[in-house]
């Protein structure tokens, strides 16, 4: 079976950084994948190599059967990406942001309208101006624009972050009904206790390169 | 394990010498300074001074090679960049040569507009007038200046090179518009007198001619080196790259080690 | 395209709705220069003789801080990674945020131009001094004029303002690269407008043909950007 992502030494560099310096990753459908690691590690550099946006100098990755080294833009539509940033316009309402976003990707009013109400967004939220929202609830619009594109890789960079206990509960649900369906999840994450609940496998990611580590069968020490 | 990183633009010689000189080079520069020598004493002792324009007359043996050449450099630039921007030819090495002709077409222009001051004060009696040929050429320099500064944007070397290209070809697209508009509006500049040079006495023509293959050969001359020049730059680079990996490993690993399994 | 075109400008003239910084902040702006011009320049020689030019220099103005805002928009919440993870089709963000600011620019210019009038008019009272013309060809013209010299000055400005966005230095790199890309607008701009108030015993007819070249550069631009505005997109 063909794995969602295949990386073998991969290096991808953020101007002269090599932000990857020789990552190996292999991803079967239907995983949900942890990555963990201190801060600057290249986590995030990894999620976005999967979706196109950074360019891969050496090395194999192919993520979707596509090689990005060859067309990286053609993994786009595929996958959904939730990265740092949110990507929401301040001045537009939940609504108008979670529209345009999955207008372009095609998704119907129903797709639309069922991702605002899985994330919570519905009724009253929908029409606040994004500057009037938590951090939490920006995260979950964010969401929302990635849930109603309905990729086939996720990849979530930090999404508990900023949310409530509630929040969280709502995404690993979305997570897994997703998976469900047959999509694939790879998350970078600090919650170590929660996502160990969450994921089928956690890769190490340090010095910009991978290390495959064992799902702990006890809980970690806290 | 050291991850190498070929190239496209990487020279099959894996280790690069120590300058940029080659005999083919220390050739051409021979040749080159021949010329200049045979120009300047053409320019200041065999040719007379023309009735109008005085001694004025001697800044054009530099003034019209050195406003020919920067075209010619300035023409290279967009057509390399074509090339680069172009996926089917893409290289980092139409991108350097790009940047090279872009650098000595700069001074090239630089040269001209200086010279040309000085010959408009002594011929015009003022140092500028807004026609279409200085105007253009004047617009055309800080054009010129814009594409160095995005080949120094803090930025990926792929994303600098494009939008250096894209810029390059817009300007290309604009000079000529700039050129004719304000050649619509207003025209002073000696458009004829250029062309009427070669109408001029046979040493002046001679000189024009041995003038413009100097500064030719000059401008190559200087290519090459600047060339060779990006070339060590960009080998650096690669050095650096190793280096910087072999940083991150060395960083993971220790990091690594802090983290409980 | 057209699609996404469309779909970008009223996402960016939303934002300008509800945001109103083009209405509280760029247009005050462009009245104030207006009317330092004023305090510069003696007002009833060379104030009226240059207003073509300085009112056209001032939209250069307006127009920088345009594109920065339009494109900081894009930049602050990392809505640039969106658009290319959306696969928005670039010629089609181009012409949207260019039409975008082509709406506000005229807006903003047609404020200034009814500064003008009320600002640089000469009285009635200065005897040796004609007032400005204005007639029905003459709006016609102005208009014409006004509406080819902002296309050309929003597309180049929004490819620009795309090359520079999120660089440091893309306060300074804007001008340096906009100014002299946009001299023949300058040109062909400040003679229709001349050729609109009758300045410097110029009539309408003499005008149109500046039009024409307005029309030609704008027409250059707008081609330009949405050729271009794909390979720059792509990286950031």
């Amino acid at each position: 079976m063909e794995p969602v992502v295949h990386l073998r030494s991969a290096v991808a560099l953020l101007g002269r950084f090599p932000a990857l310096a020789g990552v190996d990753l292999d991803v079967q459908v239907g995983e949900i994948v942890l990555l963990q690691g201190p801060n600057g590690a290249g986590k995030s550099t990894l999620l976005r190599v999967c979706a196109g946006l950074v360019t891969v100098t050496d090395g194999e990755a192919v993520v979707l059967g596509i090689d990005l080294r060859r067309d990286r833009r053609a993994v786009r539509r595929h996958v959904g990406l939730l990265g740092h940033a949110n990507g929401l316009y301040d001045d537009l309402t939940v609504a108008e942001n979670v529209r345009f976003w999955a207008k372009s990707a095609r998704a119907s009013d129903a797709e639309i309208d069922g991702a605002m109400t899985s994330l919570g967004l519905d009724g009253r939220l929908a029409a606040l101006s994004v500057s009037r929202l938590s951090a939490g609830q920006r995260r979950r619009t964010a969401l929302a624009a990635l849930v109603a594109r309905r990729p086939r890789l996720w990849l979530l960079d930090e999404p508990h972050a900023g949310l409530d206990a509630a929040g969280r509960d709502l995404i690993d649900d979305l997570l897994r009904r997703a998976v469900g369906q047959g999509a694939t999840v790879v998350l970078a994450s600090h919650e170590l206790d929660r996502a160990h609940g969450l994921a089928d496998r956690v890769v190490t990611i340090t010095g910009g390169r991978a290390i495959e580590q064992p799902l702990p069968t006890t809980s970690p020490p806290c | 394990m050291s991850t190498s990183t070929p190239s496209a633009s990487t020279p099959s010689t894996s280790t690069p010498s120590a300058t940029t000189g080659t005999r083919a080079t220390r050739v051409l520069g021979l040749v080159t300074l021949t010329l200049f020598v045979a120009l300047v004493i053409i320019g200041f002792v065999i040719a007379r001074p023309d009735v109008n324009q005085y001694d004025a007359a001697r800044l054009l043996f530099v003034h019209v090679p050195a406003a020919e050449m920067a075209y010619v450099a300035y023409i290279t630039t967009a057509v390399c960049s074509a090339f680069y921007l172009w996926p089917r030819t893409r290289s980092a090495t139409w991108d350097r040569v790009a940047g090279a002709s872009a650098e000595i077409g700069s001074v090239l222009i630089g040269l001209t507009l200086l010279t040309g001051m000085l010959w408009g004060k002594i011929t015009w009696g003022t140092y500028w007038v807004w026609d279409a040929r200085l105007t253009s050429t004047a617009l055309l320099f800080v054009m010129f200046l814009g594409y160095l500064a995005v080949r120094q944007l803090d930025a990926a070397p792929g994303v600098r090179r494009k939008r250096a290209a894209v810029l390059a070809l817009v300007a290309a697209a604009d000079v000529p518009i700039v050129h004719f508009s304000v050649q619509w509006w207003r025209t002073q500049h000696q458009a004829a007198s250029l062309t009427a040079k070669g109408a001029l006495e046979g040493t002046y023509r001679f000189a024009h001619f041995l003038g413009f293959v100097a500064f030719l050969l000059a401008y190559i001359w200087l290519m090459m080196h600047r060339n060779r020049v990006a070339m060590l730059q960009e080998h650096l680079d690669e050095r650096g790259l190793d280096a910087a990996i072999a940083e991150r490993w060395r960083e993971g690993a220790s990091a690594a080690e802090a983290i409980p399994s | 395209m057209l699609r996404t075109a469309r779909a970008v400008a009223a996402k960016d003239l939303r934002i300008e709705r509800r945001s109103k910084v083009a209405l509280t902040q760029v247009l005050p702006f462009a009245l104030v220069v207006v009317v330092l011009f004023a305090f510069a320049l003696d007002p009833s020689t060379s104030l009226r003789a240059a207003t073509p030019g300085l009112f056209w220099v001032a939209v250069l103005l307006v127009l920088l801080l345009a594109v920065q805002r339009s494109f900081a928009v894009e930049v602050t919440d990392g809505a640039f990674d969106a658009v290319r993870l959306a696969e928005l089709d670039p010629a089609g963000v181009f012409l949207g945020k260019a039409g975008a600011l082509a709406v506000q620019l005229l807006g903003v210019e047609a404020a200034m131009a009814v500064a003008v009038l009320v600002f640089y008019d000469p009285t009635a009272r200065a005897a040796d001094v004609t007032p400005f013309h204005v007639s029905v060809g003459a709006i016609m013209l102005f208009v014409a004029a006004a509406v080819a010299a902002t296309t050309g000055l929003v597309a180049t400005g929004t490819l620009y303002g795309a090359l520079a966005a999120g660089s440091r230095v893309r306060d300074t790199l804007l001008p340096l690269l906009v100014f002299p890309v946009v001299a023949p607008v300058l040109i062909g701009a400040t003679r229709a407008t001349e050729a609109t108030l009758g300045i410097g015993k110029t009539t309408l007819s003499d005008g149109w043909p500046a039009v024409g070249l307005l029309a030609v550069f704008a027409a250059v631009a707008v081609a330009t950007g949405v050729l271009a505005f794909g390979p720059l997109l792509e990286e950031a």
